[in-house]
């Protein structure tokens, strides 16, 4: 490790500076675990924290399993959605139930069909694209946390994720969410 | 509508959530404390979510309308 140590003896803090710890009222905390890749699943993790953080929550995101995805470099410029294995998909379009055999959703090109679908409805709704959230989500303070096992499970390297995210194991997280007024996992 | 002289207003007809609560808690850093930021907003969800946004950040809700589905929000800066 070439990164710094902190001094073992640090200055002590000032009285004025313990008084305003003590007394500053403490935001309110989410802990939320990101467990999945898919572009539709990425959305609802993203939503939340950028709403938390909107209301002045402190926000952290345990990017873990395919959640780590969301904050990996090489992989977060191309999340999809899945066509098969989700019976509640297509949703109707302009109220008109299509019903498309599960069958169709196996042929080669129905993610990227998916996929597209599902950036054209967001598009039309006025949602931020991915990316656009994402970048909302840091701009506002959200933390994002990469699982240190997925890296080792899935050979993802510290390169890998984006600069502002930092690496942790589950220990670490709970030890986060512990602390934390609202944890979900999605 | 309410005889109130806001300072700023935000236009948020045609987003969803959580885009007017997004801007409407960047717009509301941008005034002055006291001073008064109107929001419009026609994501159907607007009503509880902008209460619980005032009730989350302590900013006060002066008052609201709702008139075919255009929502607007009064907001005082309190801090």
């Amino acid at each position: 490790m070439t990164a710094e140590r902190e001094p073992a003896i640090k200055p002590a803090p000032s009285a004025e500076d313990l008084i305003a710890q003590a007394t500053a009222p403490k935001p309110k905390r989410l802990a939320l675990v990101a467990s999945k890749g898919g572009l539709d699943e990425v959305y609802p993790v993203l939503m939340m924290a950028s709403t938390a953080a909107a209301l002045g929550w402190e926000v952290g995101v345990f990017c873990t399993f395919y959640g780590l995805d969301m904050v990996n470099v090489k992989r977060n410029k191309k999340l999809k959605v899945a066509a098969v294995g989700n019976p509640a998909s297509p949703p109707p379009i302009n109220g008109v139930e299509a019903r498309v055999p599960s069958i169709v959703g196996m042929l080669p090109g129905m993610n990227a069909v998916a996929t597209k679908m599902m950036k054209g409805w967001m598009e039309k709704s006025n949602m931020p694209s991915f990316e656009e959230m994402l970048d909302m989500c840091l701009e506002s303070g959200v933390q994002f946390f990469a699982c240190a096992t997925t890296m080792g499970v899935m050979n993802v390297t510290q390169e890998d994720i984006m600069p502002q995210v930092s690496c942790l194991g589950a220990t670490a997280f709970l030890d986060y969410a512990a602390e934390a007024d609202l944890a979900l996992f999605i | 509508m309410p005889d109130i002289q806001a300072d700023e207003v935000l236009d948020c007809s045609g987003l969803l959530c959580p885009m007017p609560v997004v801007k409407t808690s960047a717009a509301i850093k941008k005034i002055e404390v006291g001073q008064i930021l109107e929001m419009i907003a026609t994501d159907p969800g607007a009503p509880p979510d902008m209460e619980a946004w005032a009730r989350q950040t302590g900013h006060e809700l002066i008052d609201q309308t709702a008139e075919n589905g255009t929502f607007r929000f009064w907001f005082r800066r309190t801090k």
